[in-house]
């Protein structure tokens, strides 16, 4: 038996060190400037806790099979080690405490500097199952909003066409372009709800709370068309709930603007 | 000082004594039972989601019997997926992981393991099971009413879950119904955790100092200690909630809200105000869950290894330490809520700390092993299982606990694969030695060793099979709480995946019946078993199985040795019980 389930674990560790080393599902490329950070401390996370997965796996099937009950011998009544126990609580505390020190270096950059000077701003204003896009036009100002003016077919953010800053923003739904190589700064809000804004290959996930505007910042660096997606539940059509966001050299970037102004 | 020993009689009316019983093992009994209901339910629940994930347009008009309206077409809907993934969770949750090794086992075996007749206040214990019992009920009655179950999970966000139907399927009655059970659960919890206390800290035999505790009544002690301290923050909540779906109050619904391009009335409540009510409780909830799983593997491990228990002093430290991190880390769940970042980055060191006092027990157990003579019944294998389960699961919380790569992590399957292994299927391995293990003494007769085996391979593999994979698609981005892979491009590849998981899960689902055959037909058929068949220390082992009424008779037991003296040197046998006389000082 004991033999068996040393066999079991080891095939199991086996299987799950080949899934993760193997690649065969795995992150999209990273096409932000903070993106490769995120996924070298995620490796270097990953090799470390690897590494005790298989020794602590390795471990216990070896005991299993070394300490498996022989005859009538007595166990040994060893029950404790001081010096042992302090060496292994100091090991793992150093370990975890210098990761997470290590793993707010990306966080710090990301949340605790304001958006660079000159950043692009976009607004991104969450709803059920879209997303509301809006750009300050060339004026570079968001115009007022009201709530009042809300409607979903003309008009998704309330925009107060009264207000001269208002009358070249400009607003599309589900369709987020940004300017390759340029930090973008967004400014989330949403209308009903909590959302998520979620796209995996910029490595940027944040929240969308109702009642709150939060800003994040991050520059895209390869250009493409990537999925926005809907990552806190947020009601029926939660898994539906899909966007795009462009990421355009500068130049193709202003046309589309320019497009989408002329609207 | 004379000490009067009150010697109960059992009530003899069948109702007294079995349904509106204040007998401690007889409410563990009600307990188990409760919980072994709600898990087959919840299994149930999950096959259903793990259908419709593999195969989202299939239509299944057998299942659609069960749910006539909510599967009308005979497919599983969106909407009826998110209801299952409420339920599943909020029933796994409270009314397994809760109820089954702090309200079973910690109601039958705590007052015996300490030597006591019955729990401190009986009376309150009844009440705690029969609230417990009525929570439940009405969680189940969500899936009856219009609208159906609610659809905004086991964490129930505001403002989805406080602004009603307009919102969503499921977020009128069924959600109030939710709110209302968990406040029931809520109260039952606080009842029962002054009772585990208590009786812990006064009711405690003759030389039953605290340094002689068996490890599973620390970890029921602190367990109670956290409900205590958790469940008032939950149920405080709860109640806001409701005032802010009935009463028209703006606890956690800001102003200006728009649903459906009608403005709401609400102004000025906080959605983020929620979840740290929510988290306060629902982190320590996840301790509460997972203390007595590691307290029942020490003391199956250290049996069945014939050894003591290694580092005792530093296993009650570790409980204690997690015990007392367990409050200071809610804020991991919401990096990316829009929370201060500043927050974070304590809340991420907290958690990364909590990692420590969990490696220590890991160290503890595998050094327990060391020079062992382990005795391969089915509890060990459970205990021995959880180990490695607690070890792969505990492991991805140092990728989550960093700011920095939460970012991606939060709120993929990663997370899933993660609190699936560490809070949910390690506590059930708990849970099943525990069950094996305590088996004999609760009902007299032994469970079927072939079948057990059976079931723990099974059920070990198919774990492994259904939870190592889920690991992967949250590394590739995909949210969790879909209903399916079909609205996004990068999703799709992913889809075997989610096959695969889907049959392993039918497999080891189906394992389970090996699990509740054996323990029926055990009850009545199985082998008569001994006082103390596994040859263990504890008191427990010291009275007859089933053990009578009042525990232990008009003789209250004296204790003389610590709760894990295997294999002490010179001894006649290889284990003293609790209650052997000291061994005779040289002099």
């Amino acid at each position: 038996m004991g033999v068996a389930l040393a066999l079991v674990i080891g095939l199991i560790t086996l299987g799950t060190v080949i899934l993760f080393a193997g690649r065969f599902w795995w992150f999209p490329e990273a096409i932000s400037a903070h993106g490769p950070s995120i996924d070298r401390q995620f490796m270097l996370t990953l090799t470390i806790i690897g590494i005790a997965f298989v020794l602590a796996q390795a471990t216990l099937a070896f005991f299993i099979v070394r300490y498996r009950r022989q005859g009538e011998q007595r166990a040994s009544y060893w029950h404790e080690s001081p010096r042992l126990e302090i060496l292994w609580t100091t090991v793992t505390a150093v370990v975890f405490i210098s990761l997470a020190i290590l793993g707010q270096r990306v966080w710090a950059q990301l949340h605790l500097n304001a958006p660079p000077a000159g950043a692009l701003q976009v607004e991104v204003t969450a709803q059920q199952f879209v997303w509301n896009i809006r750009y300050p036009g060339p004026d570079g100002k968001f115009g007022r909003t009201r709530t009042e003016l809300i409607n979903d077919v003309d008009n998704p953010v309330g925009l107060d066409f009264t207000d001269p800053a208002a009358q070249d923003d400009i607003v599309t739904v589900n369709q987020m372009a940004i300017p390759v190589n340029r930090d973008i700064h967004v400014i989330l809000r949403s209308k009903d709800v909590i959302h998520s804004f979620w796209v995996p290959p910029l490595r940027m996930k944040q929240d969308a709370v109702p009642g709150l505007a939060i800003n994040i910042h991050f520059k895209a660096v390869k250009t493409g068309q990537f999925e926005i997606a809907c990552a806190e539940l947020c009601g029926l059509t939660h898994h539906r709930m899909r966007g795009f966001l462009m990421v355009l050299p500068e130049p193709e970037f202003e046309h589309w603007l320019r497009q989408r102004a002329g609207l | 000082m004379t000490q009067a020993v009150a010697t109960h009689e059992a009530p003899k009316s069948f109702i007294r004594r079995y349904i509106f019983s204040t007998d401690h093992k007889v409410i563990g009994l009600q307990y188990l039972f409760l919980a072994m209901a709600a898990v087959a339910i919840g299994i149930i629940l999950s096959i259903y989601m793990r259908l419709r994930l593999a195969w989202p347009t299939e239509r299944w008009p057998l299942l659609a019997k069960l749910f006539p309206n909510a599967m009308a077409g005979g497919t599983i809907s969106p909407e009826f997926y998110l209801s299952l993934v409420t339920m599943h969770g909020t029933i796994m949750v409270f009314f397994v992981l809760t109820t089954a090794p702090l309200g079973g086992f910690g109601n039958y075996f705590l007052p015996i393991q300490v030597g006591a007749h019955d729990m401190a206040f009986p009376v309150l214990n009844m009440l705690s099971f029969w609230v417990t019992l009525a929570g439940f009920l009405v969680l189940l009655a969500a899936f009856f009413v219009s609208g159906g179950a609610p659809i905004s999970g086991w964490t129930a966000y505001a403002p989805l879950s406080a602004i009603g139907e307009i919102a969503g399927p499921g977020l009128g009655m069924g959600q109030n119904l939710w709110i209302l059970s968990i406040a029931l659960f809520c109260i039952a919890s606080l009842l029962g955790a002054l009772n585990f206390i208590t009786t812990t800290l006064n009711l405690r035999t003759k030389g039953m100092a605290m340094t002689r505790l068996p490890l599973t009544v620390w970890a029921w002690f602190t367990t109670a200690v956290l409900a205590l301290l958790a469940f008032p923050v939950l149920l405080a909540g709860g109640i806001l909630l409701l005032l802010d779906r009935v009463a028209g109050t703006s606890f956690f619904v800001p102003g200006g809200l728009i649903v459906s391009d009608k403005i709401l009335p609400h102004k000025g409540g906080s959605p983020l105000l929620w979840q740290h009510l929510f988290w306060f409780f629902g982190h320590p909830e996840v301790y509460i869950a997972i203390l007595p799983g590691m307290g029942i593997t020490s003391h199956v491990l250290s049996t069945f290894a014939r050894k003591p228990i290694f580092g005792y002093r530093a296993m009650v430290a570790a409980i204690f330490a997690i015990g007392v991190l367990g409050f200071l880390v809610w804020g991991h769940h919401m990096f990316v809520s829009g929370m201060s970042p500043y927050s974070a980055i304590a809340f991420s060191l907290l958690t990364l700390s909590i990692g420590v006092p969990s490696a220590i027990k890991t160290f503890n157990w595998l050094a327990t092993l060391y020079k062992a003579q382990i005795r391969f019944t089915v509890p060990m294998l459970f205990a021995l299982g959880f180990v490695s389960i607690f070890v792969t699961g505990g492991l991805s919380g140092i990728i989550l606990g960093q700011t920095s790569l939460d970012i991606p992590m939060h709120d993929t399957y990663f997370v899933v694969a993660h609190f699936h292994l560490i809070m949910g299927v390690a506590a059930i391995f708990g849970i099943f030695a525990g069950t094996y293990y305590w088996f004999p003494k609760m009902f007299g007769r032994m469970m079927n060793e072939t079948l057990g085996k059976l079931h723990f391979w099974l059920t070990f593999i198919g774990i492994y099979a259904i939870f190592v994979p889920m690991h992967i698609l949250g590394i590739a981005g995909h949210p969790r709480r879909y209903a399916g892979t079909e609205g996004f491009d990068f999703l799709a590849p992913l889809q075997p995946i989610h096959v695969f998981i889907t049959i392993a899960a039918l497999v080891t689902a189906g394992a389970q019946l090996l699990f509740f055959f054996n323990f029926f037909w055990s009850i009545w058929k199985g082998r008569k078993a001994e006082m103390n068949p596994w040859r263990a220390t504890t008191l427990e082992w010291t009275i007859p199985s089933p053990p009578p009424h009042d525990n232990f008779g008009a003789q209250t037991p004296v204790v003389h040795h610590g709760p894990y003296e295997y294999s002490v040197p010179g001894a006649a046998e290889d284990y003293i019980l609790q209650t052997a006389p000291p061994a005779p000082t040289k002099s």
